[in-house]
């Protein structure tokens, strides 16, 4: 095995109810949903209309502004309601699924024949593009760029996330052809990361594919920027793409099959599930059909739960009735903290979990925590310093990179390394955060704003 | 505490806006989330938040100042009580109370003003009251004379939290360290009463009763005159000598910086560095000082524990806020500091100490210290763009 690289910083929350090792056969839903608000930087229109019949793998969005940017519905049924929200907002493509799936066919070219422009354009065309995910910025990829790398990571070291290796060990011929695929597509510049309990028979497949990393399992060392950063970080002007192992189990149906084959493994997780278990589910189903209300502990009067479409660091907050989100792998549960509590701020709170000594959590490493949705206190302009550099293992300068963002100063954000980062890499600031700084959305307003000040 | 809740509840309307008292809305809040941590939730991105805020940080390093704060009352008492010649028949508790009366009303007088005026810049701002001032509140009182006229600590106070905070926008915004500038305001406004050999004692200023063995001077002044001071080294450690309420005590200071080391609040590379720079300061004066210059030759480890070298090395360099952020920036900051302060207290003799000099100056120095640290990662950055092209 080669070398591990070891990350010291970084910081694992240990929470109550991962989800334990049974997994569950797929539900039909009453409804599946493709949702623009998914897909970032995406400006959605229609191509379909309420009452319309598709089959999975059937267009029913594209992108204004790249009108080859597909997105195909995961399900054959009929279009039953657009949600809109304010200003006629697109939120929801709702299609109510038929018994049995009919699939679009796609004829499956032999990969070797065809260009890597012919490989774009193929998926492109199934509208599965949305899978692929660029540095910087943490938009759908460009098809017109050539990036320097593919990067995969093979596993997930949020809080309560799922366990990589069940998942891709469900589907390892189609896990290999998407990785023939990718290879294929990244000019055989395809890297992996693994963590060191990483299943050996899995490595060794990747390992015919892509150079595989080894890394510490630390959390952030499972984020795929964290990743990049520590083997080869994105510099200006660089692109890097990304894509999450499920999807690359889509990509490699798509080659096989010839179909747009959406099925997924989620884990439905959290202090405040019954029984905590992986589900196999079709990406966009309602969330009801595999977390039914029953599922849920019962809360004491004046409580509630939140219900969070992704992990705890970086989801959404999200309702039994919505649907799932096209890039999420779990689902988790925790109180919701809505409540007061006396004195909290100077009380000792041994059931606590903080990263300062101030509390008594450190004592004991090994005690999994219910954490609930409290803010813990007020948020302050930044006050302590370090905090944020103990857990980004990162050449990057957090703080004085968020100064930059809510300054809006481009030239600085730029120099500070705004291009290597993204939500997900600095959710674990937010967490530690004393002053409270909203670190995730004040990252992707500056995001935002670098990508309209460039074009 | 049910009923208690209940009946913030029932009042809070009022104080919400449109309500009688929207103008009180700020000092509200601080008084509600000083008995509750509000019910506030996370919205999207992080949905868990760790338990540590501000309120429970500031009050680690006000904990962290109690050991220096209690021995700077029972130092006032045994001082006053040394002067009148009557430390014998007095017992601890005698002194400490006689501390106590002497010290509360400045501690008083220090968190009325402040707060005071924090209060009312969150209410004209519409912010929520921060609580930087509850650590600045206590350390203006630990760096005055015993003696120093309360409404020249009330002048201080407000000086320092108008112009050196509120100013730049608050808590998190200053440049220099707020408590610093208070007693800045004081040395170079009211001069003499804040320096020479009487102000640090209680009562002798007036001179009633005042034996004449006695001298109020602090081994800083007594070296500054060339004259060898009158306390011993044991005296320093423990902290049995004239000078500001908090700063004599060297073990009740290491207390506090255990507290704030464990609790991992201050930096211990600052903290270090500060000790490192001030020994190395020290050490290089013992090498070359020329024969029959006492204060050169004065042995280098007894810098940090005379005047306020230490108080300041635990309590004001390590300042989140003013201090330098970057990791490498912390370590030129504090070997800075430590040996400026040194420098100053030996070569120039216009300030017995230089603590306070050093710390403001490196203040104001250390956003270039981190301008410097990160153009370095920024450098780093760009070198790696052009290689890559």
């Amino acid at each position: 095995m080669s070398k591990v690289i070891k990350l010291k910083k970084g910081l694992d929350i240990k929470l109550d109810g991962s989800a334990e090792n049974v997994l569950i056969p797929c539900v039909t839903p009453m409804s599946y949903g493709v949702r623009p608000t998914d897909f970032e930087g995406v400006t959605p229109k229609l191509l379909v209309k309420v009452g319309d019949r598709v089959k999975a793998g059937t267009a029913v969005l594209f992108d204004k502004c790249r009108p080859n940017l597909l997105f195909a519905s995961p399900v054959s049924g009929v279009v039953k309601e657009i949600v809109r929200g304010e200003k006629r907002k697109l939120l929801d493509v709702v299609i109510e699924p038929d018994d049995q799936i009919e699939y679009e066919k796609f004829e499956i070219p032999s990969l070797e024949s065809l260009s890597v422009e012919q490989i774009k354009e193929f998926i492109l065309q199934a509208g599965l593009w949305p899978i692929f995910i660029q540095r910087p910025y943490g938009t759908i990829a460009l098809e017109s760029d050539t990036p320097r790398a593919i990067y995969v990571s093979m596993f997930d070291s949020a809080p309560l996330s799922p366990d990589v290796d069940l998942i891709v060990e469900q589907g390892l011929p189609e896990f290999e052809k998407g990785l023939s695929v990718l290879k294929k597509l990244s000019d055989n510049k395809l890297f992996a990361g693994v963590c060191q309990v990483t299943d050996k028979q899995i490595v060794d497949v990747i390992s015919k594919y892509a150079t595989v990393n080894t890394f510490s399992q630390k959390h952030p060392a499972g984020c795929v920027g964290i990743q990049i950063a520590n083997t080869q970080p994105i510099s200006k002007g660089e692109v890097v793409w990304t894509i999450d192992p499920q999807a690359v189990l889509f990509l490699g149906r798509l080659f096989m099959n010839g179909i747009i084959d959406l099925r997924k493994i989620v884990a439905v997780a959290g202090s405040e599930i019954k029984q905590t278990r992986y589900h196999r589910i079709i990406s966009g189903a309602k969330i009801e059909s595999f977390l039914p209300l029953s599922n849920i502990k019962e809360q004491k009067e004046d409580c509630s739960v939140r219900i969070i479409d992704g992990n705890v660091l970086t989801g959404k907050k999200t309702s039994l009735d919505q649907h799932f989100g096209y890039y999420k792998n779990s689902i988790s549960v925790i109180p919701e903290g809505d409540n007061y509590e006396l004195f909290g701020w100077i009380a000792p709170r041994f059931n606590k979990f903080s990263v300062s000594r101030s509390y008594f959590s450190w004592l004991t490493p090994f005690k999994k925590y219910t954490l609930d949705t409290n803010l813990n206190g007020g948020e302050r302009a930044f006050v302590m310093n370090g905090e944020y550099d103990n857990v980004l293992p990162m050449d990057i300068y957090p703080v004085f990179l968020l100064k930059a963002i809510m300054a809006n100063d481009i030239d600085k954000m730029e120099n500070l390394g705004i291009y290597e980062v993204i939500e997900e890499d600095l959710a674990l600031c937010e967490f530690v955060c004393t002053s409270k700084v909203e670190v995730q959305s004040i990252l992707r307003q500056g995001i935002n704003n670098m990508i309209k000040e460039l074009n | 505490m049910k009923f208690l809740r209940n009946y913030i509840d029932k009042v809070k309307p009022s104080f919400e806006k449109g309500g009688k008292f929207a103008k009180l809305q700020s000092t509200f809040d601080a008084f509600e989330t000083f008995l509750f941590v509000p019910n506030t939730v996370t919205k999207n991105g992080c949905h868990i938040k760790d338990s540590m805020d501000l309120k429970r940080a500031m009050s680690m390093v006000v904990i962290a100042l109690i050991p220096s704060l209690l021995f700077g009352m029972y130092n006032v008492g045994l001082q006053h009580y040394l002067s009148i010649g009557q430390a014998e028949t007095k017992s601890l508790i005698e002194m400490f109370f006689f501390g106590f009366i002497e010290v509360m009303p400045i501690v008083i007088v220090s968190y009325v003003v402040g707060l005071g005026i924090e209060f009312m810049y969150a209410q004209s701002r519409h912010h929520e009251v921060n609580e930087g001032f509850l650590v600045s509140g206590m350390l203006i009182p630990l760096i005055m004379p015993v003696d120093a006229p309360l409404w020249m600590v009330a002048l201080s106070t407000a000086f320092a939290v108008v112009i050196g905070k509120e100013v730049f926008g608050g808590t998190g915004m200053n440049v220099f360290n707020p408590a610093l500038l208070a007693r800045a305001f004081m040395f170079f406004a009211y001069t003499p009463f804040i320096s020479g050999e009487k102000i640090w004692v209680s009562g002798l200023t007036e001179g009633t009763n005042v034996i004449e063995t006695y001298s109020g001077a602090t081994p800083l002044t007594e070296m500054v005159n060339g004259i060898t001071p009158h306390t011993s080294s044991m005296d320093w450690l423990i902290g049995t000598m004239p000078g500001c309420i908090g700063e004599t005590s060297f073990i009740a200071i290491m207390l506090g910086a255990l507290v704030l080391l464990y609790t991992g609040i201050a930096s211990w590379r600052i903290m270090f560095s500060v000790f490192a720079g001030g020994l190395l300061m020290g050490l290089i004066f013992n090498l070359v000082a020329p024969e029959g210059h006492a204060y050169m030759q004065f042995p280098f480890y007894h810098h940090l524990l005379i005047g306020g070298f230490a108080f300041g090395a635990v309590f004001m360099a390590t300042d989140p806020v003013t201090s330098a952020q970057t990791p490498r920036g912390q370590w030129i900051y504090g070997v800075s500091i430590g040996a400026l302060a040194v420098l100053v207290r030996v070569v120039n003799p216009a300030y017995p100490e230089g603590m306070m000099m050093a710390i403001l100056f490196m203040n104001a120095m250390a956003p270039l210290i981190d301008h410097c640290v990160v153009n370095g990662n920024i450098k780093r950055r760009n070198k790696r763009a052009i290689a890559n092209k």
